[in-house]
Parts: C-alpha cells; structure tokens; sequence
C-alpha cells in the first residue's frame, strides 16, 4: 500500500522515528513473533494471516496522545468487533473480513466546501503526517478498549477542501456493498451506515481517520482503509471504511438514531450520568479485565472536549 | 413404543446427556480460552439461550407427544425442565457474580430500571416454585392445584423471550425465531383448549366453514 512507501525527501526532521517508538516497534515485533509461534502450534484456531496481520505502516509520527492504561491485546482489538457490515455477532467481522474489497477504494468529498471531488485513496492520505494515538474506546454496549491508531488529523483532512461558512455538519457514509458484505443483506440498520459530527467536533484535534492500529494497516474488520475514531463518543460514532465525506447545513441523519431515536442520540458523548434507556452507561468492562470500571465523562477526555457542550443539556442532547 | 428398560437406562440417560453438552462445550472452551476477547459475556449470552431453547423444547414434549401418539416422551418433560431451571440458575449466577460481582446496588436498580431485566428476573423468580414442586411427592400433594401451579410455564416462557427481545440492538432475528416457536406452542394448546369445549369453538368454526363454500 502507498502508505509504506513514501521518499526519503519527504521526511522532514521531526517526523523522524525517535527512540523509544523504535524500541516499542522492536517489542511488538518480538510480540508478533511469538503471536506467529501459537499459531504454528494451533493451527485452525487463528484466522489466515492475510486478514489479521497488516503491513507494516512506515513513518508513523508518535503523537502527545497516549495513555498511561495498558494496550487492548491485538487479537481481541481484531477478533471482537462490533461492524454489522460484516454480521452482528461479535466475531462475524473478523471471519467474514475478506468479503470486504478495500482496492480499489476511493473517497467522495461532497456538499458545503470550496473543492468537493473523488480522490483515490493513496491520494487522500498522502499529503498527511501518520500518528500514533493511543486512545480508549468505549462502546455504548458498556465495554471498552485502549487501541494504539495509526492516523490522519480529520481537521487537517477538512480544512484541504475549504468547507465554506455553510459547513455546519460533517457526514460520513460508510461503504454500500450488500452483493459481497453478508449484514448488508439483512435490515438491520438503514444501510449504508451514515454517521456525522458538528463541524467543530470534527475539526477538535482529538477526531482523526485513522487508516491502521498496532504500527499495522488497519485490519478489514476495524474498518478499513479509513475509518473515523472520535474517542470521547461512543464506539458507533466512529464510522467504518468510509466511502464518502459530505459538508452539510444541517444535522446529518445518521444510522442508530434513525434505528433507535430515544436510545442513540447525534451526540452520542460517552456519559456515566446519562444511562442508555435500557441499561447503565455508569460502568464498563475493559476487554481484558474481570471487574467492571468506572465509565469517565467524556470517556476520560473531558479536559479537551467539555468547552464544546458549554450551556447544552447533556441530557436532552445526549 | 420403546420397552421400559430402553426408556430407563438408553434415551432418559442420552437426553441427560445432550442436555448437559453446552455446559460442558462451554467449560471446556472456557479452560482454553476459547471464549473470545469477553468471556464473561459469552458465558452470560450462551447459558441464557440454552436456558430459552431447552425452555421450547420442555414445552415441544405435550404437543410432540400427541401428534405422534408416543405417550411415553412425557417421561423426558421432568428432566428437561430441570435442565431449563438449571441453565437459568447458571446464567442468574453469571449476572450475579460474574458480570455485577454482588453490587447489590446496581443489581436492584437493574431489576427495578431495566425493562428486560425485570422480565427477566421474574422468569428465573417464577421458575423456582416449579423446580421445588417438581417431585412425585409434590405432584401427589398438590393434586389439580399442580396442574395449575405449573401453567406458570406459559408466562414464563413469554417473559423469557421478552428478555431476550428487548436486550437485542438491532439484530431481532433470534429472539424473532423463538418467538415464533413460542407462538406455535402456545397456539396449539389454545386450539386444543377450545376444542375440549365445543359450544365456544364450534360456532366459528362452522360460520367459516359456510362462508368458505
């Protein structure tokens, strides 16, 4: 893929690898070492390689955005997957992940700004800087991961097609595919899946597109090529191999609200005190952990994110 | 119809038997690791859909029994519905220890709040009398109130399906399934019920059956 090969002349100064991301490269190789031995001594548990294990993403920047949690395993980050795409049980994603054809792939830019246009993927990313961000992810079903993405700043990303002052929203549409994706054969959401963001939560630095995980391409069942992972809103809100980007005046009409309005609302903000009406949003189970967790306001990001809900009532616009 | 001692040491022993295999597949898998990235969700989703299916197959045995006139599956109804206490007392402790770890808290105002856990609760509730009246003994003692007693098993297994269907996202085609099973079983033994009494049914019946000639 493009994204492992860029020139030597493009690197500048400050994107060059430091030390520690060098040494964290040489732990997960060694991880990935052993991952690669317990699969040769059980073999047919794990999936093909092909649709687990990524390239390698060269010239990833280590961002300021890390946490001190420990890292979500790699096989859970890609064996456990909510993509109804794919299939609604947990682990359809994964072993249906080759139905999703990822090349060629391009995304469409629509609607309020200067330069809508189709560009091809490889096109889209290159002008970008990749980084490391390693964030939490809380899903609105009460469990929640640490995934180290590997990503493009949305803002960056926006801000190249000059949204014009009419730009309020930003929708994002997943792929429509239902010959080769088995859940889109089913209507159990309002396919394709539409997401969308206030202009000025996709423009908050925290938003990217995030194109692998781990160091690695992204796998097909986390989304790829590109997804959007916007960390202090609940999982569904980051939407999964997106096909188009469209500048809007008003709110987009995105897929769960449409499903479920009193249950999934445009916000979407992860909120221990604003409980999903069928179960509590008060704790979670971190994958990989016995006890259940404290869920934090904003998903722990409040310090970054609380300023853009002033004066709003998190509850009515939950 | 089999002999006694074929009922006795072969099928009672071999239902046993199936219906003790999730158990084991689920223990076995839990030992190696074979749970997936959230075991314990797993454990709580697998003994509640046993606890369901076995739940239809309890209810499967009068009808199944009548049509093909082999009045000895009566025998297996005990046992199976023993079974469904069983998976349902499982996936009670799961909620319990596993996945609340004893927050009583938390727990009340889940089966006070929650829609689906308050049916669900009182599914598992409703079962208890019917375990602890499940002996010869019981059955003697209580006579016809008995019979009544355990007509409880219809209301609980529409709560039970209710519970499934409201904790489902979006995805309603399971618990669409079971509903549909229940509808059937439920639907034979009105049908039979009315039946029994022919000045309630037999007017319809005969009014459509003039209308249709």
């Amino acid at each position: 893929m493009l994204i492992k090969s860029k020139r030597a002349s493009d690197v500048a100064s400050s994107e060059i690898t430091d030390q520690s991301i060098y040494q964290q490269r040489r732990k997960f190789l060694r991880n990935t070492a052993l991952f690669g031995a317990s699969a040769a001594l059980a073999p047919g548990l794990l999936l093909p390689e092909s649709v687990i294990a990524g390239d390698r993403l060269a010239n990833v920047v280590k961002s300021a955005y890390t946490l001190d949690d420990e890292l979500t395993p790699y096989d859970a980050v890609t064996e456990y997957n909510n993509f109804y795409e794919l299939g609604t049980g947990k682990r359809d994603p994964a072993a249906n992940a080759k139905r999703l054809k990822t090349s060629p792939w391009s995304v469409a830019i629509e609607g309020e700004c200067a330069k809508p246009g189709v560009y091809d993927i490889e096109d889209f990313i290159k002008p970008h800087k990749l980084e490391e961000r390693v964030y939490r992810l809380r899903c609105v079903e009460a469990w929640s991961m640490v995934i180290p993405w590997v990503g493009i700043s949305l803002a960056d990303v926006l801000k190249r097609f000059e949204p014009t002052s009419k730009a309020k929203f930003v929708e994002f549409t997943s792929i429509h595919d239902p010959k080769n994706l088995p859940g889109q054969r089913v209507k159990t959401l309002d396919w394709p899946y539409v997401e969308g963001l206030r202009i000025d939560e996709a423009m908050h630095p925290l938003s990217i597109l995030a194109v692998g995980l781990y160091g690695e391409v992204l796998p097909n069942q986390n989304g790829a090529p590109m997804r959007l992972v916007v960390p202090w809103k609940y999982g569904f809100k980051s939407s999964k191999s997106i096909v188009r980007i469209r500048f809007t005046e008003s709110m987009p009409k995105t897929a769960w609200n449409k499903a479920g309005p009193n249950e999934y609302g445009f916000y979407s903000n992860v909120n221990p005190v604003v409980d999903h009406p069928r179960w509590s949003q008060r704790r979670e189970r971190r994958i990989g952990e016995f006890r259940k967790r404290k869920t934090l306001m904003f998903n722990g990001y409040a310090e970054e994110v609380a300023s853009l809900y002033t004066g709003m009532d998190l509850k009515k616009h939950f | 119809m089999p002999t006694e001692s074929t009922i006795r040491w072969l099928i009672k022993p071999a239902v046993f038997m199936l219906a003790l295999l999730p158990i084991v597949i689920l223990l076995w898998q839990g030992l190696n690791n074979g749970l997936g990235a959230n075991p314990i969700e797993e454990i709580t989703h697998r003994t509640g859909a046993w606890t369901l299916r076995l739940l239809l197959i309890t209810l499967a045995v009068t009808p199944l029994r009548r049509i093909t006139k082999q009045s000895w599956l009566i025998r297996l109804r005990r046992m199976l519905g023993l079974f469904v206490f069983f998976y349902a007392t499982l996936h009670f402790i799961t909620y319990i220890w596993l996945d609340q770890y004893f927050d009583m808290q938390e727990i009340l105002k889940d089966i006070v709040k929650r829609p689906y856990i308050t049916v669900g609760f009182a599914a598992f509730v409703l079962l208890i009398p019917l375990a602890a009246t499940s002996t010869n003994a019981m059955m003697r003692r209580l006579k016809r109130r008995w019979v009544q007693l355990h007509r409880l098993v219809y209301l609980i297994v529409i709560l039970g399906v209710l519970h499934f269907w409201w904790l489902v996202k979006a995805d309603i085609r399971e618990p669409a399934v079971y509903a549909a099973i229940v509808t059937l079983l439920l639907g034979y033994r009105l049908l039979k019920h009315f039946k029994k009494r022919p000045r309630d049914a037999g007017m319809p019946a005969q009014h459509s059956m003039q209308n249709s000639q």
